[in-house]
């Protein structure tokens, strides 16, 4: 169990933040508006210099960054890459980021990375596994780190635990705080069939150090019934925003990142859209 | 009924198989089309990957042909690491298999080029040593001096005209003539710069890293007896590839 209290303190103040695309570098340093943070995808600073790490260093001075990891695979059945763990102690150490989160979720088996947020199912056995990994990362990394409800398109039969008992029982194992994706959130009981209202009230709102939102798809599974696709693609919906202020009505106010990775829209829109999450903020009492 | 992540993996990258059993949809019954989101996710992702790594070859085969070629690439070599940027470095010898484009004998070492680009792109920095200091130097001391390259140097050579097809497709450059081409990439600042060479151009800059600047132009002049130092070195100093100057 990590030491939370050896941890460094949330650096991310209760404002909003947005996913950090290098086409709006100028922008950010001209014209910040409602964006008071940033987040980066970790696997994208690994590179030795050239200007992904000239561009950080210099928003790194401006703006507290989160750190969030896409490729270490916490959900893996293998043992985590010790490769890449390295090379994400040697971010961490430069950058001492504000926070550093990773997913519910596995990417890599047997020696190939898929690049996509795989699901698992939820057992005793996962459980223990997933506890083990972030025990070695955040021994790894030297600090605590946050942990990401995914998006669910399926569901396994094996699994025996609701997924938030199963954060729940993360967090208490190992000290790691949450990171709480609404959308996802929405997505998931929109494609499994709950209401996404029960999933917050039972969800450990008092771990939650940071919240996503993002936009999603929508299709048909092959019975006709709603398909969500948390593509990262377009600006956030309505049912989501609603969800979004029941959550934070009963969190309290938490940093918020506007997650928008896909057809990546100009500064100005991207900007309303935090806007947007800060207003809703801002109504909430501390 | 336990699925496991080799049974996963297995259904996701061969999209023939059936949908693994004890995946549901929560309604009682399989999950069909929802393990497609998952499918389609992987091959879209893996194939936007290799799409932003080799621009030329996406743009020389057309959107269809690329998409399709590198679907094939991405199911016999999935990336071994999730840093994106490092994933197709094997792709240059997979076009060179690769029977549909057998015909397109220049397209594997034009991706080489685009590999070269890549790496550079995210290599160390360096700052340049001063241009003055190679001119100050008095012949005798030149020729025993060692330059010392920026980690963002690359040089690709081929039996092919590499570097005017790349300039054809980037740059509207005018038609490549065949040719044999050696091209040298710098960054001078942050975007990486293929520069074509003269004949012994490659040569020299290869002695560089293990030889002194005489014995490197030896070698350049052996090969090529009218070997064009001054527009080799000009292209090092514009491309602000030469970090440092060490003499003894």
């Amino acid at each position: 169990m990590f030491d939370t209290n050896q941890a460094k303190t949330n650096a991310l103040p209760d404002g909003v933040g947005v996913g950090y695309k290098p086409q709006h570098f100028a922008d950010l340093i001209h014209n910040a508006g409602a964006v008071k943070w940033l987040e980066i995808h970790a696997e994208n600073y690994m590179g030795e210099g050239g200007r992904p790490l000239a561009q950080l260093r210099h928003l790194a001075e401006r703006f507290p960054i989160s750190v969030h990891g896409v490729g270490l695979s916490i959900g893996g059945e293998g043992p985590l890459d010790a490769d890449h763990l390295a090379r994400l102690r040697r971010l961490v150490d430069w950058l001492d980021p504000a926070v550093f989160s990773e997913h519910l979720a596995w990417s890599t088996h047997d020696g190939a990375f898929l690049n996509d947020l795989l699901p698992l199912p939820y057992t005793q056995a996962t459980l223990t596994r997933v506890a083990d990994h972030i025990d070695q990362l955040q021994e790894g990394i030297g600090r605590q780190m946050l942990l990401e409800n995914p998006s669910s398109y399926l569901t396994f039969e094996e699994s025996t635990i609701e997924e938030p008992e199963f954060l729940r029982q993360i967090a208490a194992r190992t000290g790691c705080g949450l990171l709480l994706d609404v959308n996802n959130v929405f997505v998931s009981a929109t494609n499994l069939g709950y209401d996404p209202r029960r999933y917050i009230d039972a969800y450990p709102l008092d771990l939650v150090q940071e919240i996503h939102l993002g936009g999603h798809d929508e299709d048909e599974d092959d019975h006709g019934r709603p398909l969500l696709i948390d593509s990262h693609g377009r600006d956030v919906a309505d049912p989501v925003w609603a969800l979004y202020d029941d959550t934070i009505a009963a969190a309290g106010p938490r940093p918020t990142l506007i997650e928008w990775d896909t057809d990546v829209p100009d500064w100005p829109t991207l900007e309303a859209e935090a806007a947007r999450a800060a207003a809703r903020l801002e109504k909430v009492p501390a | 009924m336990t699925v496991t992540q080799t049974d996963f993996r297995a259904g996701l990258m061969d999209a023939a198989r059936p949908v693994p059993p004890g995946l549901s949809d929560a309604h009682g019954a399989g999950a069909g089309k929802r393990f497609d989101v998952y499918r389609n996710n992987v091959a879209v992702s893996l194939t936007e990957a290799l799409e932003q790594a080799f621009p030329t070859i996406h743009a020389l085969v057309g959107d269809e042909f690329f998409k399709a070629m590198a679907g094939v690439y991405l199911r016999q070599s999935p990336p071994a690491s999730p840093i994106l940027s490092q994933y197709g470095a094997t792709f240059p010898r997979f076009l060179s298999g690769f029977q549909p484009v057998a015909h397109l004998g220049y397209l594997p070492d034009v991706a080489r080029l685009e590999q070269a680009m890549r790496e550079s792109f995210h290599a160390g920095d360096a700052a340049p040593a001063d241009p003055a200091a190679l001119q100050d130097l008095p012949p005798d001391r030149l020729m025993s001096a060692r330059l010392i390259l920026a980690p963002a140097t690359r040089l690709v050579r081929s039996p092919w005209p590499i570097h005017s097809v790349w300039m054809a497709t980037n740059r509207d450059g005018p038609a490549p003539t065949p040719g044999a081409q050696e091209v040298l990439i710098t960054r001078p600042e942050f975007d990486p710069l293929p520069t074509l060479l003269p004949a012994g151009g490659a040569d020299f800059i290869e002695a560089l890293a293990t030889h002194s600047f005489g014995a490197a132009l030896a070698t350049a002049q052996r090969g090529t007896p009218d070997f064009d130092l001054t527009t080799t070195l000009g292209a090092l100093v514009a491309g602000r590839a030469i970090a440092r100057i060490t003499e003894g």
